[in-house]
């Protein structure tokens, strides 16, 4: 871990509204996280959680009516909520770079891999064609991509899924960012792949001390790969702290929920032999558009609580290790049954 | 590749006998010719010399028989109205209508794509309405209202531009061209325009929606996640992937241009072929109207082809299938 070295990036009470006709939605709310060089920050949640417009709200990429409304981005002690487009263009793709979710989808299906990764290179820095080229080649070949020479000349139809999230992996890796967001980057991947690219990516971070959010729904992906984790629902960070607190020792009552709905491979059939049912959340995630007041996990929640009306305070557990909660659950409580 | 552009070209032949034996039968169903032909005073052995030397004395299906015969040979037969061969009659006119049809196209692609792009990239902005509320105009208005509009203000109250006729042409390889003279260029602004009105709505439209569709993709998002400047995201990823459909429209109307120019070059006097269809539709100049369309099929089939092979140019995934069906 390296809490003692300065954060590359310290995100502090950002928050981002969508202006709608019946009102403003709160997508990111207050949320604020720190990661370190070569760290690995694992940022679960549901699907409408937040957590991918927070990853676009670092980027600068919330599109209208969304807008980011509070809060700060700090990039290595540099302020970039309200920097003119123009700079925070300049940082896209160079310090931050970003992967996306669907890899069918994220490459130009009408342009060849080459053309895109050298205006990658060319759009930040002032290299010749073949120079770009070079580093194309030499991006395709980190990432475990064979005869990078030849793939460069493919389109992406020509390329498995895996490949080509390989290859947008490469052009995250091509300017040696500071920060990496990863959206999901291996859900639409075969498990076998899924692991490989997990490898690769945690190595490649650490070896070069990139900053790496990965965005993800899966606590099993979070187990294995990140340092620390963030939970988050409805839009607010509810716990975090590392891997290890919030996953052996949760302290929200949702973070407890998820841990019970995950399948896991080994788990001990009853008497009768039959593998257990999975326990459920009991009922849905809330639309965003009419959060309850106060803890908005509480509708769902077995200890709420009249007091959960009010919006919870953050509870420091042990070093490092928040909740957002008013009766978070004790570590004995949290323990997996 | 040569596989699949012969396999199209046999397939154009099957539509060009079809066509042909369709307007055949539609041509002899709306009148006899002879009436138009004789004179009315003429006497039954004049009528029926006349019929004869037309071959309109022999039933129908001697008739396309003969035509059939003779157009293997490459001959469409001769006009029963000015004598001469039929195609070569059409074939006269065509630089005319091309030289119309190609500025008015470049008009529609060359204001049509930018303007279209910027009202998908400024759908609620003041210019990006008004730039769609024009095109519906442009969709609306009846060709013929607009082109006598066009005459009255430009070459009537402003007298900027003549109202009607070719200007002075330059033979250039034995075709005669009027876009190597200023004067050539003025008369053919106003009927040009006229007939791109219609393409450049559609052509704004059709950009417009592929434009705000395309900016939904992840590629998009990607595209700008890379840092790309907002020129290349537009200008690059966005407009390669909607040229695709646009390609094809363009192909398909710049085809309806050249054949279907009627009105058009009726109001503006044009000596074109739109013109000469007209005419020998109303005479019912058989030989003519059925050359014309046999050359507006063959024009179609070869537009086709070119949109398909620019399909597979644009496209990367796109590929001929020469092997199978």
């Amino acid at each position: 871990m390296n809490a003692q070295r300065e954060p590359t990036l310290v995100v502090g009470r950002l928050t981002t509204r969508f202006a709608g006709l019946g009102g403003a939605v709160t997508a990111v709310d207050e949320v604020s996280f720190n990661v370190a060089p070569g760290e690995v920050l694992g940022l679960v949640g549901e699907s409408g959680s937040g957590k991918s417009m927070t990853g676009f709200s670092i980027l600068g990429l919330v599109d209208p009516p969304g807008e980011i409304t509070g809060g700060s981005i700090r990039l290595k002690g540099r302020e970039l909520r309200g920097l003119p487009a123009r700079e925070w263009r300049a940082l896209r793709g160079d310090r931050i770079a970003m992967i996306f979710q669907d890899p069918m989808m994220t490459l130009n299906p009408v342009l060849r891999i080459d053309t895109q990764m050298i205006e990658t290179v060319r759009a930040h820095r002032r290299v010749s064609r073949d120079a770009a080229r070079e580093m194309a080649r030499d991006a395709l070949a980190r990432v475990g991509i064979p005869s990078p020479d030849e793939r460069l000349r493919a389109y992406p139809h020509q390329l498995s899924g895996g490949m080509r999230q390989r290859v947008a992996i490469a052009i995250a890796l091509l300017n040696a960012p500071d920060l990496i967001i990863a959206d999901e980057p291996t859900t639409a991947l075969d498990v076998t792949i899924q692991a490989q690219i997990l490898f690769e990516m945690q190595t490649l971070c650490r070896e070069s001390g990139t900053a790496l959010i990965w965005i993800t729904h899966d606590l099993a992906v979070v187990a294995g790969l990140a340092d620390r984790v963030c939970v988050m629902y409805a839009g607010r960070i509810v716990e975090q702290g590392s891997t290890a607190q919030v996953l052996e020792t949760p302290a929200h009552p949702y973070t407890r929920g998820l841990l019970d709905s995950t399948p896991a491979a080994n788990v001990q059939p009853d008497k009768a032999g039959r593998p257990q049912p999975l326990r459920q959340i009991p009922g849905m995630a809330p639309s965003l558009k009419e959060l309850p007041a106060g803890c908005a996990f509480r509708p769902r929640c077995t200890r709420a609580s009249t007091l959960c009306e009010q919006t919870p305070p953050e509870v420091e557990l042990a070093r490092g290790h928040v909740a957002r909660c008013f009766h978070p659950l004790s570590a004995a409580e949290g323990l997996k049954s | 590749m040569p596989l699949f552009i012969l396999r199209r070209i046999l397939q154009s032949f099957n539509v060009l006998f079809v066509m042909s034996l369709l307007v055949f039968a539609g041509v002899y169903a709306i009148g006899n010719p002879l009436d138009l032909l004789v004179d009315p005073n003429a006497t039954a052995d004049d009528t029926a010399r006349a019929a004869a030397s037309l071959g309109l004395d022999q039933p129908l299906w001697v008739q396309y028989g003969r035509f059939l015969g003779n157009a293997l040979q490459g001959d469409l037969g001769n006009s029963f109205i000015h004598g001469v061969p039929a195609l070569g009659l059409i074939v006269e006119r065509l630089p005319a209508t091309l030289e119309l049809a190609v500025v008015a196209m470049l008009i529609a692609v060359l204001l049509g794509i930018p303007l279209g792009l910027w009202a998908g990239l400024k759908p609620d902005s003041w210019s990006g309405r008004a730039i769609m509320a024009g095109s519906i105009l442009g969709f609306s208005l009846p060709t013929f209202w607009v082109g006598l509009m066009l005459i009255m203000v430009f070459a009537v109250q402003l007298g900027w531009l003549p109202a009607s006729g070719r200007g002075p042409t330059v033979d250039v390889l034995g075709v005669s061209i009027s876009l190597l003279t200023a004067d050539g260029w003025r008369h053919l602004l106003l009927p040009a325009a006229n007939l791109a009105l219609f393409k450049l709505s559609l052509i704004i439209r059709l950009t417009r929606s592929g434009t705000r569709e395309a900016l939904l993709q992840d590629y998009v998002k990607f595209a700008r996640a890379k840092g790309l400047s907002n020129a290349r995201v537009v200008g690059v990823h966005v407009l390669k992937n909607i040229l695709i459909p646009i390609v094809t429209v363009v192909g398909l109307e710049f085809g309806s241009l050249i054949a279907f120019s009627v009105v058009t070059e009726s109001i503006f006097a044009w000596p074109g072929m739109g013109k000469l269809l007209l005419d020998s539709i109303t005479q019912l100049d058989r030989p003519v109207v059925v050359a014309y369309l046999l050359l507006v099929v063959t024009l179609y089939v070869v537009i086709n082809l070119a949109v398909d092979l620019l399909y597979a140019a644009l496209d990367p995934r796109v590929r001929l299938a020469g092997a199978r069906a």
